[in-house]
């Protein structure tokens, strides 16, 4: 494409090469398209009690689902409200992409998809994912998971972190202003988000983007918070940035609002140096 | 697969549908935008389907604070019952990934098998293609093609013919080999589905156009407006003054320049 100071650069076109590839695929060719889509299948491994409840066509009461889609998201929800010795560990999500890799001291029972549920309210549900979910699994993820919920009067909330590199904006921000909140809601969000609405020509994209979509199309009140933050890595700074969230999530599950210094020491740890070009 | 957001799903028998594909420079959805800004179409429903990357943001064609905070899915679809038409908004790509992993077969049966059950009386599919891969002849001249499957003929080929437009030419399949044999094809490169969608369509004998222009990745807004244009003058959708430029159409080329660069 040539651009307005007259150079020209090779730009990958994102339209899809037309299908030359009409004739139709042998054999070989869809056994390994079948092996790929079973392999790239996303699994859900639910408590045993959980599962013999959706097994007799029970679904799980819901009336919150909070959803934590990246580590910041995922430790505040760790420091804030799982610190508290209320909740269950009650299934995993396993979705196998490029991505997914042995994490050294991990096994595999430590997914980076997990489920909780609190022990005196269970119909508030929680679910940190600080795993890489695929374009191509996002929506079998959204739609696996919330099969699983009733849905009458459900409410969700999903935070959600994300690279400021990616806000787009007609002034240019300048480094003291990342980290910040921007909230998406569907139509059926009746309360108020706790921040500013995200302004067009943003998007949200990913795991928030797939719950928010299927939401929206069957009508249930949704809310996204996403944070936009200029650290790569779990950091407090940005973690705390979804305090106003608080406010909310407090009217139906009890919190620590000021949690120890210790607290937040456990869920940021320095980013294992992959380079040290810009120390 | 179509699902309402009014109270009962509306009825689109007659109607005449306009849609992009993703193609190069997305001037398809640029041109369908501006339709739908201009016409301030109503949105009557949603395509849900796992074909296409999720994504989501706020009313793209708002036109004041209030109608601002209105999700947007990836495939959404409005309407104009004034105007008897309908349009299909794609603000998303089909899932490549790998060629064995594509979705774009069953992107394709899913709009067929829609704009069978539908009833639409026409369908009109907003394209683009290379421009660099013209041969001598497409080099000179309009750089719009049209195409246009054999059950829409029967009712538009006087139209078409007063317009005057190119039909899209066939092209050899090894161009410079004199080759007797080989029966000259269908070439829609960087047209996305676009050639599949109407060879679908020709098989099911459904009344379907398609109107692309040749272009290049860049500026394609100037292309958008002359593809809308050109759509206008087959369809009569407004008076011929101004389109509405939608809210989501700024910053496409970026944030805004840090001051301290200089």
């Amino acid at each position: 494409m040539a651009t307005f100071f007259g150079e020209v650069l090779s730009v990958y076109s994102r339209a899809v090469e037309e299908d030359d590839d009409e004739l139709d695929e042998n054999e070989e060719d869809e056994q390994i398209r079948r092996e790929l889509e079973e392999k790239r299948e996303v699994h859900l491994h639910w408590s045993p009690e959980v599962s013999e409840s959706l097994k007799s066509g029970n679904k799980l009461q819901c009336s919150d689902f909070i959803l934590a889609v990246g580590q910041n998201a995922s430790s505040f929800l760790s420091v804030h409200i799982l610190s508290t010795p209320n909740w269950d560990t009650i299934g995993r999500a396993s979705a196998w992409n490029e991505r997914s890799r042995a994490v050294t001291g991990q096994s595999c029972e430590e997914s980076a998809c997990v489920f909780y549920r609190h022990k005196d309210n269970p119909t508030v549900l929680i679910c940190q994912v600080s795993c890489y979910v695929a374009e191509d699994q996002l929506f079998q993820w959204t739609e696996k998971v919330f099969d699983c919920l009733q849905l009458r009067e459900l409410n969700v909330t999903v935070l959600s972190d994300t690279s400021v590199a990616d806000y787009k904006t007609a002034d240019y921000l300048g480094g003291s202003s990342a980290p910040f909140l921007r909230s998406l809601h569907t139509s059926a969000f009746g309360d108020q988000p706790v921040c500013q609405s995200l302004e067009q020509p943003n998007i949200v994209t990913g795991l928030a983007a797939a719950v928010l979509n299927h939401c929206q199309v069957h009508r249930i009140a949704a809310v996204v918070y996403q944070c936009y933050s200029d650290v790569i890595g779990p950091d407090s700074v940005t973690m705390e940035t979804y305090k106003p969230v608080l406010i909310k999530l407090g009217r139906s599950i009890q919190l620590d609002p000021s949690p120890s210094t210790d607290a937040l020491r456990k869920f940021v740890r320095t980013t294992d140096l992959q380079s040290n070009l810009y120390i | 697969m179509f699902i309402s957001s009014q109270s009962s799903a509306p009825s689109f028998r007659d109607f005449t549908l306009v849609m992009p594909a993703v193609a190069v420079g997305n001037v398809g959805q640029l041109a369908v935008d501006l339709i739908v800004s201009t016409l301030n179409m109503s949105r009557v429903g949603h395509i849900h389907t796992d074909c296409l990357i999720p994504m989501a943001g706020n009313n793209p064609y708002a036109s004041s604070k209030e109608d601002g905070e209105e999700l947007h899915t990836p495939a959404e679809v409005h309407s104009l019952s004034s105007l008897h038409t309908v349009c299909l908004l794609l603000f998303s790509f089909v899932l490549p990934l790998f060629k064995l992993q594509s979705k774009t077969k069953k992107f394709r049966q899913l709009l067929v098998s829609w704009i069978k059950s539908s009833g639409f009386s026409r369908t009109v599919v907003l394209s683009s293609s290379h421009a660099y891969q013209r041969d001598d002849q497409q080099l000179q001249g309009t750089p719009l093609r049209y195409l246009v499957t054999p059950s829409l003929l029967k009712g538009s080929a006087d139209a078409l013919k007063e317009l005057g437009w190119r039909e899209m030419e066939r092209v050899p399949a090894f161009p410079g080999l004199t080759d007797g044999n080989t029966e000259p094809r269908l070439c829609i490169p960087g047209g996305g589905i676009t050639k599949g969608l109407y060879t679908d369509s020709c098989k099911e004998d459904l009344p379907l156009a398609v109107l692309l222009l040749f272009c290049s990745e860049g500026d394609n807004i100037p292309d958008a407006f002359a593809l809308a244009n050109h759509l206008n003058d087959w369809l009569h959708l407004k008076q011929p003054n101004k389109w509405k430029i939608p809210t989501s159409w700024s910053l496409l080329f970026g944030n805004g320049i840090p001051p301290a660069l200089f």
